[in-house]
């Protein structure tokens, strides 16, 4: 059976794949920027829009990190004033679980659903740097190891907090007097080695009883984490191979959680570039690496992988001689990408012999492995090409990062969309009105996700 | 300090279906509509056509309850609610001049957090934003929350007036941390500057580096300075050691007076906190807070309030004057107490959205042909409309 793609728009974030530097680049904090990048994504009839968060402005050598964009707004307060401005689209949160307590999160997601008649998605991201819990009073971090207990623990009282109210307790019957039909609604009891919480949980039940909830974690850990409680899987698999490696070990792990395979959409992340003909997109496609990657930004990503002070080095020469610096990061702070570098020395060799054998200067070699899109073509080869990843398992759909603020979007909505809408493959229109329901994700019963997480 | 001869400011304040505990069931109450975006964005539409300063929304970290220290099993009353701070961020793009000042428990949350959340309501409000900090000295709250615990509260207690003055204390840091935290850009610190590439100027960033009794917070904030520079700091005090928080860290206090006397007395004493705290040059409004049952005639409104309470089952009692009558019997107290020193007042309807009604299409005209109100928003700005400036960035150097 042909499959449904599912797409959805990322708001272009605080990293070098969005160019500020192209004229038509707007503000990245302003509300007109988010309220026109949503109802493009809506007029496309997306999915949802996506928000990525970092608590911490991230910095490296020492310094606030200049190069990329800096700044956003608050993830939830943003995208409340969204839901006044669209009707029909999801709305996706990042949220830490580590600089955060279950009782207000859990609130801020129910009090989203409700004002968004059922739009909320909250993608739970983990942490554990010290960096970062300067900002936060309780100081906040965690050993590496625990990042992911206390991810699902918090999952799991969140849940417990939104199926608290069953959504049959408000009758607000005026002539009886009677407002609750349950004296005590909401109550909860919650105790593990990180939470420790009782009482009555203050926001009725909300239209998706839960907001769908994204995993992005892509260990073995955060596979399983995913497989046990997540709706939708944020991966950075964006290559068919890759694709469907990952597709069938993640769909694999369902059963051992007593799911079926359509309970989890798996959704990576993709970037593209759009042309009238196939070179004209891979020429714009190497004007947007080159914007992407300046000489400083490939510097800076050689420091983040060498773990040391390059400012001296040519980004016009060779990749440098000397060796990583091999242990704890010092030199790139408030980064997720830097942990990617498991091995620094033997990633560093294979950065070696790439450029040695392609002929390719320092900044040359970090625009092939850091700055490479995933779609590039004519409108048509790009909905082909995304109809192929989706029907031959490599995904489910896209989460769209274009590089340009607020407007990238719209050459893939008005090119892109409407082919794929001919092949069949994507909504016309929106039938029905909660993000659950776009997705086409069944209503999870009530005890499940917190059970299975706390098995 | 605010010239008490210039007009008022009205402030609405909305919570539920409105102060009494039986508005919901009256005729035009909406009960089942209470938590969806549609009924906030009537009422702040209303509040709006009133050409009023700003709405409050109350908020807590846990359900509802008669007594405002102990829970309760009612099943006669409003329970349940929304994030104060998402419906205000969610209505707030469907008005255009009105301020929104959400309620913030500030005893369980990150100043961090709400930093940037109210930066960013300023943000979509394009400068309308404000808050209201609000301690919680409830032990069920700290057990919903889960990082401290507290007793029992009994106010004839020494260990309960110690919490709540540690309590207050705390809440001034976070006030501070708040306020840092939105100077922690300067204005132009966003340069975009392609020949060098860098997006921002770093020594326009800064650590706001708070090392408090309470508080280690490192900044800067992720958030850009708002539009405001810095929204407006509202708080609720019925007693010395509240006063003193907002005589240390609010531009705008609610007080509940009983009477004009009473009034002078608690301006006064909101007076002396701020002169205390060194802050005689800034601009700090004391509005006066007030439950209203308005209606066309006194006995009608005497009538209203009587009926509510039957259905109530007990006298509606609370923390702040109950106004029952007609709009221009109120504009006539308004216009006494502001003579003692109020610069405004915080309104409660004691019905929604009949009692706001009352206000925006009665008392507001009235008020406006005394020469007591404004006859159009005369600013874009929630700092604006209250009179106050855009203040210099703490972290600028000229």
């Amino acid at each position: 059976m042909t499959k449904q793609i599912h797409l959805a728009a990322h708001f272009p974030g605080v990293n070098n794949t969005t160019v500020w530097s192209d004229p038509a680049s707007g503000s990245h904090i302003e509300f007109d920027s988010f309220r026109e990048f949503a109802q493009i994504a809506e007029a496309g009839k997306l999915d949802f829009i996506f928000l990525a968060e970092g608590l911490r402005l991230r910095e490296q050598n020492d310094r606030i990190y200049d190069l990329d964009v800096v700044g956003r707004p608050d993830t939830f307060t943003v995208l409340a004033a969204l839901a006044a401005v669209t009707e029909r689209i999801g709305l996706t949160g990042t949220i830490n679980s580590t600089f955060n307590e279950p009782y207000e999160v859990a609130r801020q997601f129910a009090s989203l659903d409700h004002l968004s008649d059922g739009r909320a998605a909250w993608n739970v991201v983990t942490s554990w740097d010290a960096f970062t819990g300067e900002n936060f009073r309780r100081g906040g971090f965690l050993a590496q190891a625990d990042r992911y207990d206390r991810a699902k623990s918090f999952l799991a009282t969140a849940i417990e907090l939104f199926e608290s109210w069953r959504g049959d307790e408000v009758v607000a019957d005026k002539d009886g007097g009677r407002f609750l039909a349950d004296p005590h609604p909401g109550a909860f009891a919650h105790r593990d080695p990180f939470f420790d919480i009782a009482g009555q949980f203050d926001v009725p039940r909300s239209p998706q009883g839960r907001p769908v909830v994204f995993q992005a974690g892509d260990s073995d850990e955060g596979r399983d984490f995913a497989a046990a409680a997540a709706d939708v899987i944020f991966s950075r698999h964006s290559t068919l191979e890759a694709g469907q490696a990952f597709y069938a070990d993640v769909k694999g792990r369902l059963p051992r959680f007593g799911r079926s395979r359509d309970e989890l959409l798996i959704m990576p992340a993709a970037t593209f570039v759009l042309g009238d003909t196939e070179a004209e997109a891979a020429e714009l496609a190497q004007e947007v690496r080159l914007a992407q990657v300046s000489p400083a930004t490939a510097i800076t990503f050689l420091e983040q992988l060498w773990n040391r002070d390059l400012s001296d080095h040519d980004p016009d020469g060779p990749l440098p001689s000397v060796d990583p610096v091999v242990g704890e990061n010092t030199i790139a702070r408030g980064r997720a990408s830097v942990r990617m570098h498991r091995d620094p020395v033997a990633t560093a060799n294979e950065w070696r012999a790439k450029a040695e054998a392609e002929h390719l200067t320092t900044r040359e070699l970090i625009v092939e492995v850091t700055g490479r899109q995933s779609f590039i073509g004519t409108p048509a080869t790009v909905a082909a090409t995304i109809d192929e990843f989706v029907q031959s398992d490599a995904s489910d759909g896209f989460v769209l990062a274009p590089h340009i603020t607020p407007g990238g979007l719209a050459p893939f909505v008005e090119q892109v969309v409407p082919l794929l809408q001919e092949r069949g493959v994507f909504r016309t229109d929106y039938e029905g009105t909660t993000l659950r329901d776009h997705l086409g994700l069944p209503l999870r019963d009530r005890d499940q996700g917190a059970r299975t997480l706390a098995g | 300090m605010p010239d008490p001869s210039s007009p008022l400011h009205l402030v609405a304040a909305l919570d539920g279906a409105g102060w009494h505990p039986a508005a919901w069931r009256e005729p035009a109450a909406r009960p089942t509509e209470l938590l969806t975006a549609g009924y906030w964005t009537d009422l702040a539409q209303e509040a709006e056509r009133g050409l009023l300063d700003a709405v409050t929304i109350e908020d807590a970290l846990n359900l509802q309850s008669d007594d405002p220290f102990t829970p309760d099993d009612r099943t006669d009353r409003v329970r349940g609610r929304l994030d104060a701070v998402l419906v205000a961020s969610r209505v707030a793009p469907t008005t255009r001049h009105l301020g929104f000042l959400p309620t913030a428990v500030v005893t369980h949350t990150e100043p961090f957090h709400l930093s940037k959340a109210i930066a960013t309501l300023d943000y979509v409000s394009t400068g309308r934003a404000g808050v209201r900090v609000q301690v919680a000295a409830r032990p069920d709250t700290a057990a919903n929350c889960g990082r401290r615990e507290f007793p029992p509260l009994d106010r004839s207690t020494a260990a309960t007036g110690q919490l709540v003055t540690e309590l207050f204390d705390e809440a001034a840091e976070y006030v501070e941390v708040l306020r840092r935290l939105w100077d922690s850009w300067e204005d132009d610190a966003e340069i975009r500057d392609a020949a060098t590439g860098r997006f921002v100027d770093v020594d326009k960033l800064h650590y706001v580096d708070v090392e408090g009794r309470h508080f280690s917070v490192r900044g800067p904030s992720i958030t850009p300075r708002p539009p405001q520079g810095q929204p407006v700091v509202a708080a609720l005090g019925h007693a010395e050691v509240p006063w003193r928080l907002i005589g240390r860290s609010a531009d705008l206090g609610f007080v509940t007076p009983t009477d004009a006397a009473d009034a002078a007395r608690l301006v006064a004493a909101v007076r002396a906190e701020q002169s205390a705290a060194g802050r005689d040059a800034a601009t700090v409004h004391v509005f006066g807070d007030l439950v209203v049952v308005l209606d066309d005639d006194e006995t009608a409104a005497r009538d209203r309030l009587q009926r509510l309470d039957e259905r109530a089952g007990t006298p509606y009692r609370s923390d702040a004057h109950v106004f029952t009558g007609t709009p221009a019997q109120l504009a006539d107290l308004l216009a006494d107490w502001q003579g003692a020193g109020l610069t405004g007042f915080r309104l409660r309807p004691a019905v929604l959205p009949d009692d706001l009604v009352q206000i925006t299409r009665a008392l507001v005209p009235e008020l406006q042909r005394r020469g007591l109100f404004r006859t159009g928003y005369e600013a874009d700005t929630l700092r604006g409309l209250l009179g106050l400036t855009r203040p210099a960035n703490r972290y600028a150097h000229a």
